[in-house]
């Protein structure tokens, strides 16, 4: 499939600050990115490029192949974008800016789309009402009905959960797997990585100005294969026994168990056979196996403890 | 044309935006109606300034001093668009960049023309006499205005170059006071010094000359050009500078 996002070294800086230092990817059509990054990592600030409402110091982007610096028109034809913070007029009722945003698409039978919209984000109740009034949930909804009118190919969606109490954040993850199961490419960024690992068919961490691991969730877990075995014995003296005998891998014991260690290794089986090869030939009883894959959380702080360690 | 259609949508945007603000329909209805009455009234009985009747003398000075006052709501609508979220949700669509500020523009006229209506209205009640036909009247709405067009596009930069809609209210102050030193109020013979040479040369006394002497069929002189190159010059320069700061801004 092809690219419809394609990102080369872009870098940005305000005064002397440099937020992004030569950030890359490819996004392809139809599917759900999402840009993780902790607090000011610069995930906003890739987002208001790529939308076109700043300009990068260098690097090159395309959206559906128009320059985001060069053609700003023509990406915004194809694109639709959700900022961290809701962008509704808050003087107008919800129906009002639903076909505020319908007559400057130029869509027909404004009226209706919004209705349609106003129920499918459970905005009935409240259409008539100025978004003044509105909760933080029901302003971000109409934010997002706002940007879906017109079935625009791309959407951004910075930070869409952020905010939300757990039942609106299941909504609003059923939403983008829907969109994107429509066709739309969907660009989300997030903090929280259990999001991106649950929506995205590709993830980039930002971390300090630059892409420090991307790929699909699973692609991400093999990067920095650390995985491992957790092992529960009948007593506490065969644990220290068996922690004496693996020295040669990182052994950490467990802190609410005493009868269990956990043994890191590479993930893979032959160290996993090894393992229990050591313990057989020792004749330690194990009473219960479990394989730990490590989690997109491990990858994370992997990620960021070894640059800051650098 | 992009541009017109997507303005039209703005303005219809701020028209409504405008009926929800008690402050500016305070601003472009009541307020004017009472100074139109105060001053015809109460300071009419006491002010002697050579004509037969002051309310035929003021109105023209009382729309104008109205218009600037009322224009604060347009420094305060672009100032509150320019700092929230929805700027960037209009920039980030394929629609033409200053429409929102045209809309704003066109909803100020709109609210100023009301004023001006309204203002003559009352001075008609209390005694306002005027001697224009109607193409008098069509010269005088032109006039008119252009001189809203002006005074917004002025409160359109304040509205742009301000921090908070507070001081972008504030940064109109000084066109309050500028319509008391011309000839709205009093002959400008009357004053002396530097108030005289400033209440001479300045716009707002050629678009007050040029709209009293038309209201009272009086000859306009050379204040009808001059009213006219005022206001068009202060359109062009705050239109561009206008244009040229929300750039900046949003760079
Ligand atoms: N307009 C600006 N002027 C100056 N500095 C800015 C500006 N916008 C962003 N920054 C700085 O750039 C860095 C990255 O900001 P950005 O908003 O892109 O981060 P983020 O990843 O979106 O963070 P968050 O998760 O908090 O939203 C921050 O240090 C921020 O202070
Ligand atoms: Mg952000």
């Amino acid at each position: 499939m092809e690219n419809i996002i394609s990102v080369k070294s872009l870098e940005k800086s305000f005064k002397k600050h440099q937020v992004l230092k030569g950030v890359s990817f490819e996004i392809k059509k139809g599917s759900i990115f999402a840009l993780l990054g902790s607090n000011g990592a610069g995930k906003t600030t890739a987002v208001r490029i790529l939308s076109t409402l700043s300009k990068p110091d260098g690097g090159k982007a395309t959206i559906c192949g128009h320059d985001v610096v060069r053609h700003p028109h023509q990406v915004r034809e194809c694109i639709s974008l959700t900022g961290q913070y809701a962008a509704v007029d808050e003087v107008l009722t919800g129906r009002e800016n639903l076909k505020l945003i319908a007559s400057l698409k130029h869509l027909p039978n404004a009226t209706q789309k919004a209705d349609e919209m106003l129920k499918a984000f459970r905005l009935e109740d409240a259409a008539n009402k100025q978004a003044s009034t509105y909760s933080g949930g029901m302003r971000r909804r109409l934010d997002i009905a706002m940007s879906l009118m017109g079935n625009p190919q791309i959407i951004f969606l910075d930070e869409p959960t952020t905010g939300l109490d757990p039942q609106n954040r299941i909504a609003m993850w059923d939403m983008v797997k829907e969109l994107a199961e429509n066709g739309t490419t969907v660009f989300l960024t997030t903090q929280y990585l259990e999001e991106a690992e649950y929506l995205a068919d590709h993830i980039a961490i930002l971390h300090e100005g630059k892409i420090t691991a991307e790929g699909t969730p699973d692609d991400l877990k093999t990067l920095l294969p650390r995985g491992g075995v957790q092992l529960t014995f009948n007593r506490t003296a065969e644990a220290k026994a068996a922690a004496e005998l693996l020295n040669e891998y990182p052994v950490t014991f467990d802190q609410e168990n005493p009868k269990t260690i956990d043994v890191t290794t590479d993930g893979c089986a032959a160290q996993f056979a090894n393992v229990l090869t050591i313990l057989t030939n020792a004749n330690i009883n194990i009473s219960q196996f479990t394989q730990k894959q490590p989690t997109l959380e491990d990858v994370f702080l992997t990620i960021i403890g070894e640059k800051e360690a650098q | 044309m992009r541009i017109i259609s997507d303005s039209y949508v703005m303005f219809k945007r701020s028209m409504k935006i405008s009926l929800r603000n008690p402050d500016a329909i305070a601003m472009a209805i009541i307020v004017p109606a009472f100074v139109m009455w105060l001053f015809g009234t109460v300071f009419g009985n006491i002010t002697d300034v050579g004509y037969d009747n002051y309310i035929n003398f003021i109105v023209p000075g009382i729309i104008l001093q109205a218009v600037c006052q009322a224009t604060t709501a347009a420094a305060i609508t672009v100032n509150n668009d320019i700092n929230k979220g929805i700027i960037d949700r209009f920039r980030s669509m394929p629609i033409s960049k200053s429409a929102v500020l045209i809309g704003h523009v066109l909803a100020s006229v709109a609210r100023n023309t009301l004023t001006a209506a309204i203002i003559i209205g009352v001075a008609f009640i209390i005694g306002f006499r005027p001697e224009a036909f109607v193409a008098d009247w069509l010269l005088i709405a032109a006039i008119l205005i252009l001189f809203m067009l002006a005074i917004t596009w002025l409160a359109v930069i304040c509205g742009l170059v301000a921090k908070t809609p507070e001081s972008a209210g504030s940064m109109m102050g000084p066109l309050f006071i500028l319509p008391f030193l011309s000839s709205g109020f009093a002959p400008t013979e009357t004053m002396t010094g530097a108030v005289r040479w400033f209440a001479e040369n300045q716009p707002m006394t050629p678009i007050i000359n040029s709209t009293r002497a038309l209201m009272l069929n009086t000859p306009t002189e050379n204040a009808l050009p001059l009213s006219l190159i005022w206001s068009v010059g202060i359109i062009i320069i705050a239109f561009a500078v206008a244009v040229q700061v929300y750039k900046r801004k949003l760079a």
